[in-house]
């Protein structure tokens, strides 16, 4: 539950952004994880909804997301599905159910880089980038390590450059959080590798660089050592650190040979 | 024995379906006055506290707010909040408010005011300096642990709960039956072993609401959603410390309970808002509240032993039990007391039975009845047993079942010797077989793809009704235009019991069912019932029903006798019309109802009330059919089937869908549902964020089917369903996964859980 | 501020706190076929259609509604006794609780798949809670309403026959 003083209808970033720099004011997105905090008070609430930032565009081989474009317009938008072999669809499509993704939105999904994210994980092995009203276009990679700002995110870019991808992720019940997820993704043989729900925020393994573009079982094997020594993992209520780790590195081999298994047949 | 029945047995709608299904203003929080004072609670953030000072003066000055009620402005009589019958079991452990707060939840006030806005606003100033204490949060070492959760001097109960204050125990159980140690040492084969149930919230899916009014003479006339009007009459009269003629307790439509609204939840509060005011007041619980002030199923950690004979006989059951109560002592003595009786039922007597079992108080979330009602975790400790006996024995697990499960005719030591009237668990279990070809096909099988499925079996049993204590009466007479009112006290909480029931008369009555008009529960006016829980309506109610609709036939036909001018055994009566063969005169329905509404002396109403001196089991077998991830541990459910002996049943679709559900829950409890708390003893899972109740796509195919039996005492011989379809499933899906794995482990039964175990047992690196 | 949204066709303008939301706005105007279970999103029994979308209703703020067209159960009712008939059949009610947003969210789905597979329903329908039934109900209620109703042939290839229902 949430208490809001003020609700601001915005009609243009910079009034949303000149409202963010004042106190307890916040941006409204979804507006779907503020109900679990108790007692959360905002002073102005900023709701994008009139700006027209609810689309998908498609233009000089870049898909722009508009902040408020939901969780649902992003499963079924056909094209960036296909450019991915389905990757945004599957990394959303556990998340709680139908209505609840029409009302979630990217942006408030992106800019919360939350630790249980299946959103974050899957945007961060494609060409992503995040744009800011102030800081401008940053790649998702370095937008993730970056401190909570009073900016506001308006765009998600994603390169239309199609890739092999696969998001794998395990979970208590079918509509619960991820324990665990990875997403993968293979661009002209080069692979691209994140593992999230850590319980951190995602982040891309650095050893994927190297990983071939076909890897043999060997190559497989010292990977998902990789996995389990690179990045760190951390206990809460949904799993150990060391159940995580062990699991990162299923969930892994399983994504990449999800995509090897594809070009055997 | 089975007839050809005209109304029972049918599928017939439920009665308020269209009302239901097109989105009718039907439920409590539906029905509320708009003007309601709104009522909160402001809560213990602390496990285990006292109140050294609280100060409401800031809180009282906010616009809007009509009063803050602390402990100072309640009865200092300490009360229950269990709905159970006299002798009631239950400690006399609360007051409304108290300085000592004993979980985090408990109330510290009460606020009302004219909108949640002021209500919330004044709660954060209320002014409250606590004197944090040591919680007791372990059950297993709160038995005499020096830090005592209800220290006080005036709590009571009666004898028979076997609960001491002074050593945290809400209650206990003791049974003996046979020598234990010269059968075990007789026995060639004993298996033993710990487990460990959790505590599960029934998750109906309407909250918890009340809203209370001064009626026009004066008394606080209650709507609630509750299974349980007559006992919140007693209990809200309790806690108020005002005569119960001065309660009146009404139920609409009930989005659900499963135990959760067999204990007085959200009705006091409210009450004592309006007993104090004069204004109306409604509380709706948040599902946070729910979860986490209300009550669940009892944590338990049984222990549990069980002798054999080589040739797989059945000798002796020993069970020793701690079961959680959390912080006040509803429920506590007879769930253990089901945990005892009913499991060890589920088999033919053996020689030798023990049980030991203690009830402790802890800090954490009260526990009450939900649906099983200890049966559940009984049933789960040896039907999870009788697997691990089956391999040390060498025998197939449906086999050693057939061998042992309980039988018609059978007389139960641990069933207070009663005769077992009617049973056919043997063809539950049978037809389960068929149902999956358990006997043509591998048990485990490896898809060597990773994957492996595995089937496991179980039993289950349940009681209908408290037997010797529980009652119901009905009241039905026959109105203008020949249409029956039928007035119970029983509380249809979404089962469909009401149709059910109206079923029962038309069946008697010869009518159709549609002109079977039931009431729902208003103490004023219905006819006392003990409420609906422990599987009681179909078997007690549905008996009171029979009786009075016989009665009232008897009735109506002696005045169709007296207006014919003949005698009654010379009347004929097809549902419809009166006839005699004597002078051919026929007199409808309708019409008797007419002339019974005019000039008439005589009243064509009947009443009945029903006990029965026994509670005889309905069962159950279930075959359930996992899929485990060996790299991940994930348990992904692809079929159960559960075969149900109901005696007769009443509905079937109703008996289906009963099933299913149970099903499920006992799926959920397997699997999916646990209730953590936070090392500073408050719970993590506090919403359904967090909680989570199997989703649709969580489930794998449910199938089922009925093996009728006929109970002579039921009323068509008719037993119970609504509780024994929760057992089977949680032992059937964790055996399925030791046979899969050869992992036990606590429920649920989570995907880290089976991969450690296969880790620490070898199946896997 | 002043919310200016229509329920069911009809427009409702006032003035409402910042922070109030569509479920409650809902109840507060009388649309009392809208329940909440669970506050947090994740029960569905608040799903109304916000220019026939399914969301739920205890999360969306009255203002960010201003300006769209809701639809609650009220709205069609015609439409949910069509396919409630095929749950009184199975007594798939139960209590009745879950059916307003269930049925909101079933007859949305059939606005936005064509033919949906079994596979495809109960995904749709994840979100909706039940208690009472344990789904096998719903889903044989779905199987005859969307094969007798709306001629969907992928619902008996195995080769059951489809029930119809009577009227409640």
């Amino acid at each position: 539950m949430y208490t809001i003083k003020h609700y601001a209808l915005t009609e243009s970033v910079s009034e949303a952004w000149e409202l963010r720099q004042k106190g307890k004011n916040r941006v409204l997105a979804g507006g779907m994880w503020l109900r679990l905090g108790k007692g959360n008070v905002i002073n102005t609430a900023i709701d994008l909804t009139q700006i027209g930032l609810d689309t998908i565009e498609e233009d000089d081989g870049v898909f722009t997301i508009g902040c408020m474009a939901s969780l649902r317009q992003i499963e079924k938008h056909e094209a960036l599905n296909n450019m991915c072999g389905g990757l945004i669809r599957d990394a959303v499509s556990s998340i709680v159910g139908t209505q609840f993704r029409n009302t979630a939105t990217v942006g408030g999904s992106i800019y919360g880089r939350f630790g249980f994210s299946d959103v974050l994980t899957a945007f961060m092995v494609l060409d992503t980038q995040v744009k800011l009203h102030k800081g401008g276009l940053i790649p998702l990679d370095t937008f993730v390590e970056m401190p909570y700002d009073k900016d506001i995110l308006t765009e998600v870019r994603v390169a239309n450059t199609p890739c092999e991808a696969a998001y794998e992720s395990l979970r208590l019940t079918t509509t619960d959080f991820p324990m665990i997820n990875a997403a993968v993704s293979r661009t002209d043989g080069k692979w691209r590798i994140a593992v999230g729900a850590r319980p951190m925020k995602a982040r891309l393994l650095a050893a994927a660089e190297n990983l071939s573009a076909c890897p043999g079982e060997a190559e497989l094997d010292a990977l998902e050592e990789a996995v389990k020594t690179e990045l760190n993992y951390g206990s809460n209520k949904l799993a150990s650190a060391d159940y995580r780790r062990e699991m990162a590195a299923v969930l892994v081999r399983r994504a990449i040979n999800r995509i090897i298994g594809e070009d055997r047949t | 024995m089975p007839q050809d029945y005209k109304q029972i047995t049918k599928s017939v709608y439920k009665k308020d379906a269209r009302m239901l299904l097109t989105g009718q203003a039907v439920y409590t929080n539906d029905l509320a006055p708009a003007d309601c004072l709104i009522v909160k609670a402001l809560r213990s953030p602390y496990p285990h506290a006292l109140i050294k000072k609280i100060d409401t003066t800031r809180a009282m000055k906010v616009p809007g707010i009509a009063c803050v009620i602390t402990y100072k402005d309640v009865p200092r009589k300490r009360f229950n909040m269990a709905g159970q019958t006299h002798p009631e079991l239950s400690a006399a452990d609360q007051y409304l408010l108290e300085e000592r707060l004993r979980y985090v939840g408990d109330e510290v006030a009460i606020v009302a005011g004219a909108d949640e806005a002021c209500v919330n606003k004044a709660m954060k100033l209320i002014d409250v300096k606590y004197e944090v204490l040591e919680p007791v949060l372990d059950p297993e070492t709160a038995m005499d642990n020096p830090v005592l959760v209800h220290p006080e001097e005036d709590w009571t109960q009666p004898a028979a709960g076997m609960g001491d204050n002074k050593r945290n125990l809400a209650g206990g159980v003791v049974f003996d039956h046979g020598d234990m140690d010269a059968t075990m040492a007789e026995c060639d084969v004993i298996v033993e072993d710990t487990f460990r149930t959790q505590a599960t919230h029934q998750g109906m899916m309407e909250p918890f609401v009340t809203f209370t009014e001064m009626d026009p003479y004066g008394r606080i006339k209650i709507t609630s959603s509750t299974q349980i009007p007559f006992h919140v009459r007693r209990i809200v009269a309790n806690a108020l410390d005002i005569p119960k003629s001065k309660v009146r307790v009404v139920k609409p439509r009930v989005g659900g309970g499963f135990g959760a609204k067999q204990s007085a939840c959200t009705e006091c509060m409210p009450a004592i808002v309006t007993w104090k005011t004069g204004m109306p007041a409604k509380m709706v619980y948040t599902r946070e509240e729910c979860l986490t002030a209300s009550n669940s199923r009892h944590e338990m950690i049984v222990k549990a032993r069980m002798g054999f004979m080589k040739d797989g006989t059945m000798r002796a059951i020993d069970m020793n039990v701690i079961s959680n109560q959390g912080a006040y002592g509803e429920h506590a003595p007879t769930t253990l007391g089901l945990t005892c009786h009913k499991a060890m039922t589920l088999y033919h007597p053996v020689d030798a039975y023990r049980f030991r079992g203690h009830v402790v108080y802890t800090n954490m979330v009260r526990a009450g009845a939900y649906r099983g009602y200890g049966a559940t975790q009984g049933i789960f400790a040896l039907e999870s047993l009788m697997d691990n006996a089956a391999e040390a024995l060498g025998m197939d697990k449906a086999e050693i079942r057939l061998k042992n499960m309980a039988r018609q005719g059978d007389v139960m030591p641990a069933y207070y010797n009663n005769t077992m009237l009617s049973c056919t668990l043997d063809k539950c279990l049978i037809r389960a077989k068929e149902m999956v070809d358990w006997d043509n096909r591998p048990k485990v099988v490896d898809l060597g793809n990773g994957h492996v499925r595995a089937l496991g079996i179980a039993m289950s049993l349940q009681g209908s009704g408290i037997s010797g204590v529980d009652q119901a009466a009905a009241d039905i007479r026959l109105s203008a235009e020949g249409f029956y009112s039928l007035m119970i006290g029983s509380a249809d909480m979404g089962t469909g019991s009401d149709t059910t029931l109206s079923q029962i008369a038309a069946e008697v009555l010869g009518c159709d069912v549609d002109d079977v008009v039931p009431s729902g529960v208003d103490t004023d006016v219905s006819p006392y019932d003990s409420g609906s829980y422990a599987s009681s309506t179909a078997y007690l109610t549905g008996g009171a029903v029979k009786k009075a609709a016989e009665s009232l036939l008897q009735k109506m036909t002696q005045a169709a006798a007296d207006i014919m001018g003949v005698t009654a055994d010379k009347v004929g009566f097809d549902g419809e019309t009166f006839s005699n063969e004597e002078n051919d005169m026929m007199l409808t329905r309708e019409e008797l109802a007419i002339k019974a509404h005019a000039g008439n002396l005589s009243c064509l109403t009947a009443s009945a009330n029903n006990m029965q001196k026994n509670s005889p089991p309905p069962f159950m077998t279930c075959i359930a059919e996992v899929d485990v991830d060996m790299a991940t541990g994930k348990v992904t459910p692809i079929e159960t089937v559960g075969v149900v002996d109901c005696g007769t049943p009443l509905n079937e679709r109703i008996v289906k869908v009963q099933t299913e559900g149970g099903i499920i829950q006992g799926l959920g409890m397997a699997l999916y549902e646990k209730v953590q708390y936070t090392d500073r003893g408050s719970m993590f899972n506090k919403n359904f964020m967090l909680y989570k109740m199997p989703a649709r796509t969580d489930i794998g195919r449910i199938r089922v089917d009925i093996a009728p039996s006929y109970e002579p005492n039921g009323p068509f011989g008719a037993k119970s369903i609504g509780e024994v379809v929760i057992n089977a499933s949680p032992p059937a899906i964790a055996n399925a996964v030791y046979a899969a794995t050869g992992v036990r482990c606590d429920l649920p039964i989570t995907p880290e859980k089976v991969y450690m175990g296969m880790k620490k047992n070898g199946r896997i690196k | 501020m002043i919310a200016a949204l229509t329920v069911n066709g009809r427009s409702f303008e006032e003035d409402v706190r910042p922070d109030e939301m569509l479920y409650d706005y809902l109840r507060r105007h009388g649309f009392k076929s809208v329940k909440c279970g669970c506050d947090t999103t994740n029960c569905g029994l608040c799903t109304v259609w916000m220019d026939g979308t399914p969301v739920l209703s205890c999360s969306v703020p009255v203002l960010r509604a201003s300006g769209h067209e809701i639809t609650t159960l009220e709205g069609v009712r015609q439409e949910a006794e069509d396919f409630g008939r095929f749950m009184a059949a199975q007594t798939a009610e139960q209590c009745g609780f879950c059916n307003t947003g269930f049925i909101m969210n079933v007859l949305a789905m059939v606005r936005e798949l064509e033919n949906p597979t079994i596979e495809e329903i109960q995904h749709y329908l994840e979100g909706n809670l039940c208690r009472c039934t344990g789904y096998e109900a719903h889903l044989r209620a779905l199987r005859n309403y969307l094969a007798i109703v709306h001629g969907n042939s992928r619902m008996f290839e195995e080769g059951e026959v489809p029930e119809d229902a009577a009227r409640l």
